[in-house]
């Protein structure tokens, strides 16, 4: 390992910016925030750079090394031995400062997602086999990587019709819940724009928490979706039955 | 417990090769899939046939043209079913917007924006919403395909085996995982209810989802060793029809 890592930093706020090159000394198990940190404390104390609890469970240091999507704690400086590492902030997002964007879009998206609507009242008991499947994506850590890398977002500037692919899995959460009966399908198949997404799985190579976005939370949305919208035989039959929708989810509690 | 439907939170080792160019990935599929789709073209629109002896060709079975006399490409009024079926393939399609489409052309470049993307929201892409469809087309086909791969273990004097044998069987094997980890199937087998459990006990439906959820982990691998064994298996009884090689019999 070389003494001393060298670092492309995007410096600069929403008029423009450039980058600008720093030399780090190496230390082991380095990583990127580490060598910001540096950065930060002995050439750049205006350095702008959002973090909170450098063990890859706040989601707070999402940013670009290299072009890739990543979190900052969690990206070893020597996976680029011998490299320029590059850091930029996240493309997708308005610059505030240097590193930092402004990702309150996001929370503007989450607000347009019904909750949780129990069937019954809670404490309501289900079993392991039924908790694994939403338990999946309750490990998301809202970096938004996910929807850094979605390039709907990122190239195609569709914020306005697509929530993205965080969202799809916040709402498969709820969607597959055994005790919701609340139905998503309407808002995916419309507001959502789920069908704005062509399944290339950016998203799911990005999670830092390894989530299968696509495979386990989009891909089955859009089956459901086909089921209500595309499928001619289902929507015959829920012509000829003389229901508009599916039914209802009528889930009972898990027998003791 | 860890799901089988879950990757693993654990690091693959870290590989000292240099990250290839962004384009190498999206070029190889444009590649492959490209000549693929050009040698399916030459097979269906310029022959008549792919029968050789007790070896049938996967681009012409079940022979639909001789059920009704029809004796003009007998290839076109099968193949059209596989390939839809594959075209509408969750995995396929990220190779193909991937490598096609070049939305994206990979996961950390920035392109130029381009309003007028539509995603699988308009006709003709969202014909890929009807995959189910193709899915219970192609797996009348691959009924038939098995057909094939049992006959051409009965040739004319018996019980034998030959390379076109062991082809056309490892070609239904390879083809049953890939229409079997399908993720419309999956869906279809368990994945659209909401409760697994809801009478007190795991359902037969989250046994089968359950089970369709491990082979779909792999689905891009069936996708791609299935399409390679439709292949193989296609030019050798091209090959054979054609006199440029003969057919070797292991017993």
């Amino acid at each position: 390992m070389s003494d001393e890592f060298t670092l492309k930093v995007w410096r600069g706020d929403k008029s423009g910016g450039q980058e600008v090159e720093y030399h780090v000394p190496a230390e082991t198990g380095m990583v990127v925030l580490d060598a910001l940190h540096h950065i930060q404390h002995n050439q750049a104390p205006d350095l702008a750079v959002r973090w909170n609890c450098k063990a890859a469970h706040c989601g707070s240091c999402g940013a670009e090394v290299n072009g890739q999507p990543k979190l900052l704690c969690k990206t070893r400086m020597d996976d680029y031995a011998g490299e320029t590492v590059s850091v930029r902030p996240m493309q997708t997002f308005p610059v505030i400062k240097d590193l930092v964007t402004d990702v309150s879009w996001n929370y503007q998206v989450a607000k347009e997602i019904p909750l949780l609507e129990p069937t019954s009242p809670a404490p309501f008991k289900m079993q392991q086999i039924d908790a694994d499947r939403v338990q999946e994506f309750h490990r998301c850590i809202e970096c938004f990587l996910c929807q850094d890398t979605c390039h709907v977002l990122r190239n195609h500037e569709g914020q306005q019709k697509y929530f993205g692919p965080r969202f799809m899995a916040k709402i498969a959460e709820f969607e597959m819940h055994p005790m919701d009966g609340e139905d998503r399908i309407p808002l995916l198949a419309h507001q959502a724009g789920l069908n704005m997404c062509n399944v290339t799985k950016c998203c799911t190579e990005v999670c830092p928490q390894h989530i299968r976005i696509t495979d386990n939370a989009i891909i089955p949305l859009k089956e459901r979706v086909a089921d209500r919208y595309y499928d001619p035989i289902k929507i015959l039959l829920r012509r000829l039955g003389g229901k508009k929708g599916e039914p209802g989810k009528a889930n009972t509690p898990v027998a003791n | 417990m860890a799901q089988p439907l879950e990757t693993t939170s654990a690091q693959k080792p870290k590989s000292s090769a240099k990250p290839k160019p962004y384009w190498v990935e999206p070029l190889i599929t444009m590649v492959i899939l490209g000549v693929w789709v050009l040698y399916s073209l030459w097979e269906v629109f310029f022959h008549n046939s792919g029968t050789y002896g007790n070896y049938i060709s996967p681009y012409f079975s079940p022979g639909v043209g001789k059920w009704f006399g029809w004796h003009l490409l007998d290839g076109l009024y099968v193949a059209w079913v596989p390939f839809l079926f594959r075209f509408s393939c969750y995995y396929y399609r990220k190779e193909y917007y991937r490598g096609f489409f070049w939305d994206p052309p990979s996961c950390a470049a920035v392109d130029k924006p381009r309003p007028r993307y539509s995603g699988e929201t308009k006709w003709p892409l969202a014909i890929n919403n009807l995959h189910r469809y193709f899915w219970y087309l192609a797996f009348i086909v691959l009924v038939f395909l098995w057909k094939d791969a049992v006959q051409a273990f009965f040739f004319k004097n018996g019980f034998g085996v030959g390379i076109g044998s062991l082809l056309l069987l490892i070609n239904a094997v390879l083809l049953t995982f890939y229409t079997f980890s399908c993720h419309a199937f999956r869906h279809m087998v368990g994945g659209r209810k909401d409760c697994f459990s809801c009478d007190g006990k795991p359902t037969t439906s989250y046994k089968l989802w359950n089970r369709v959820s491990s082979w779909n982990m792999f689905h891009g691998t069936w996708a791609w060793a299935s399409l390679a064994s439709v292949w193989a298996a296609d030019l050798y009884i091209r090959l054979l029809s054609m006199g440029v090689i003969h057919d070797v019999r292991l017993f």
